[in-house]
């Protein structure tokens, strides 16, 4: 058993030095995956990394503009607010809120998600139809309404936000999941595994969920930009993350009522969620494209097509120089 | 499934198939509407407290219990379903508390803005789709393939209330072309449709693209071309037809998610006086019982539009089977 871990271990450096090779090629995919990484350590880094204190007021430093403009100071790179907050410092410290909620509400949504889809799937009947309804029904719901009720009645906050985004965001995964096990269930490996007498949760876990990875990790980074987005859009319309708590969203909210005199309150906030959206969106077109067997094909076509060119060129380069 | 029966169904059995389909759909509609009242009634009644939510926070025990017999929340939970579901046959949610005046003559007040407003945004997402779309799809991998589809990535990332403000900040503030806010004149109309459009465009522009690119590789195409069909008749013509069908049920899905998501972000950035405006105006003053009213009737809409939308996709493309 030792011997075979050790031995698979090499196919597995070997993709991922090709994967990462892959990436490089890719300059967009390359470009997204650099600028989460840089997202992700500045969202853990907040504290060192922002000069000042997201909450700190300075009442005679109110609405200071950029560097750039002109009684702006080196002290407040990004200008302050209405309060005197540091916007550069608030905009460091609401990647927090956006990467936490997107990462937790894509992990509770894609779990349970995943989770009925095999299920259903698996199971099939009724336990199938039922889902499947129960997922129809749901997706028909008009989302953002809904989210709004809940919100009112409960009271927002970080963690009704969560479930509210969670409790309209699974059923994609369970679609998902749900035909991607259909089509595997009939290969012959689950058969051989079913013969042997592996239990349906090992059957399911351990030979048909693997084949699912890429595409729910291609899912799940979608959904991920589409969450960010959806909680700066509560945050936004004041039934999100609430004040003292800092978020873009919420960011860009208090800084309409400043935009005729104070364009920097709106502007920061806003191209940070849309670089984040953009990077999350790269990676994962990106992701499309290296793991759907089709876009490989086209992709070698033209690699191939590229090489031909160059060497017919060299080919006639050599002919013509000597 | 009525299709397998015999090879070519009759008219007669092609209308019968029609209307049990369409039945199925309305069963459907009906369910959705159904879970909507189950899980709006658990949260309102259950999960949170409306009379807290609706009265101010240092109010009386007295004022309270009052307030609670005059919305029917002391009586058996079963009782207030019932009544609830009865108002909904009937649309009637009760008066408004903000504005003291049935809450279903608000909604239908707002609804021709929120509508007028979402099907301009589509409409023009739509129309700019199409030649977008084909000049990507022309050449793969191109320069302006590449940059469209970049500029949808970019669409995509933007928040749309963002996108909103910055054309207010530059269009309104700086410029001083156009109106901020308000529907006075057609003026007002521009940003708000613009606004409303750009992710529905950049949806749709994948959408025109990729279809236009499978259907160029058809061997029909290389049939017209070989033939000697001009250039824009092979494409905009032979190739555009069979491409625009995904567009279409696209583009009635892209009109349910402006009125039932989009309308509430860009009416509130524009002060667009329109059902998802007021919405957020319900909230702020506690109004639950409006709130409520917006809530159902963007339901069944959305629930109506669905069914025609099947509906248009089953009439215009008879390859798809009835089930």
């Amino acid at each position: 058993m030792a011997d075979l871990n050790a031995d698979s271990r090499a196919p597995h450096a070997g993709r991922l030095k090709r994967l990462l090779g892959e990436l490089w090629r890719d300059k967009a995919g390359f470009i997204g995956v650099a600028m989460i990484a840089a997202l992700i350590l500045m969202a853990a880094a907040a504290p060192l990394i922002a000069p000042h204190s997201p909450t700190a007021q300075d009442l005679r430093g109110r609405l200071v503009p950029p560097v750039w403009e002109d009684p702006g100071s080196w002290k407040h790179i990004l200008g302050t607010d209405h309060l005197g907050r540091d916007v550069l410092s608030r905009v460091i410290h609401g990647s927090r809120v956006s990467l936490t909620v997107g990462a937790v509400v894509v992990l509770m949504a894609g779990t349970f998600g995943v989770a009925l889809g095999l299920i259903a799937g698996y199971r099939g009947g009724r336990a199938d139809s039922f889902i499947m309804r129960w997922i129809d029904t749901q997706v028909a719901f008009p989302g953002l309404l809904i989210a709004l009720i809940i919100l009112a009645v409960i009271g927002p906050s970080m963690l009704t936000v969560i479930l509210v985004l969670s409790f309209n965001g699974w059923m994609v995964y369970g679609r998902m999941t749900r035909g991607a096990v259909l089509s595997v269930r009939q290969t012959a490996y689950v058969e051989a595994a079913e013969m042997v007498g592996c239990s349906a949760v090992r059957v399911v876990l351990r030979h048909i969920l693997p084949n699912l990875t890429s595409p729910l990790l291609t899912l799940s980074i979608l959904e991920f930009a589409r969450i960010v987005l959806a909680e700066a859009a509560l945050s936004f319309l004041g039934v999100g993350i609430q004040p003292p708590a800092t978020s873009w969203g919420l960011d860009v909210a208090t800084g309409k009522n400043y935009m005729f005199r104070a364009w920097w309150l709106v502007t920061f906030p806003g191209i940070a969620i849309s670089v984040t959206v953009l990077a999350i969106n790269l990676v994962a077109s990106w992701m499309r494209l290296i793991s759907d067997p089709q876009e490989r094909e086209k992709q070698f076509a033209r690699q191939m097509r590229a090489l031909r060119k160059k060497r017919t060129r060299s080919g006639l380069e050599e002919a013509a120089s000597p | 499934m009525v299709s397998r029966q015999a090879d070519r169904p009759t008219g007669n059995q092609l209308i019968d198939s029609m209307g049990r389909y369409f039945l199925k759909r309305l069963w459907h509609g009906v369910v959705v509407i159904l879970g909507v009242t189950v899980l709006v009634f658990v949260v309102t009644r259950l999960v949170g407290d409306p009379v807290k939510f609706m009265l101010p926070l240092e109010a009386t025990a007295e004022q309270r219990a009052e307030f609670e017999k005059q919305l029917g929340l002391d009586r058996p939970i079963g009782v207030q379903f019932i009544d609830f579901l009865d108002g909904l046959t009937r649309l009637d949610f009760g008066d408004s508390l903000w504005q003291r005046r049935p809450a279903m003559q608000i909604v239908f007040e707002k609804l021709p803005l929120t509508l007028e407003l979402a099907v301009l945004g589509i409409g023009l997402a739509f129309l700019l789709s199409i030649p977008l779309g084909i000049i990507a799809a022309l050449r793969p991998g191109g320069a302006s393939d590449r940059s469209t589809v970049f500029l949808s990535l970019l669409g995509l990332s933007v928040p749309q209330f963002w996108l909103g403000l910055l054309l207010i900040v530059v269009f309104a503030v700086q410029l001083g072309w156009l109106p901020t806010s308000g529907i006075d004149t057609p003026a007002h109309l521009i940003m708000p449709t613009i606004t409303m459009a750009l992710p529905a465009l950049a949806r749709l522009v994948m959408i025109v693209r990729s279809s236009m690119i499978d259907e160029l590789n058809q061997q029909y195409v290389k049939t017209c071309f070989a033939k000697g069909l001009a250039f824009y008749r092979v494409v905009g013509v032979h190739a555009l037809r069979n491409a625009s069908l995904p567009v279409v049920t696209l583009c009635g899905w892209e009109l349910i998610r402006a009125i039932a998501g989009y309308s509430v972000v860009v009416e509130t950035v524009f002060a667009w006086p329109g059902l998802g405006l007021t919405a957020i105006q319900a909230i702020e003053r506690d109004d639950l019982i409006l709130l409520q009213a917006i809530v159902f009737t963007v339901a069944i809409l959305v629930v109506l539009i669905n069914i025609l939308l099947d509906i248009t996709y089953k009439v215009i493309d008879p390859r798809l089977k009835l089930t």
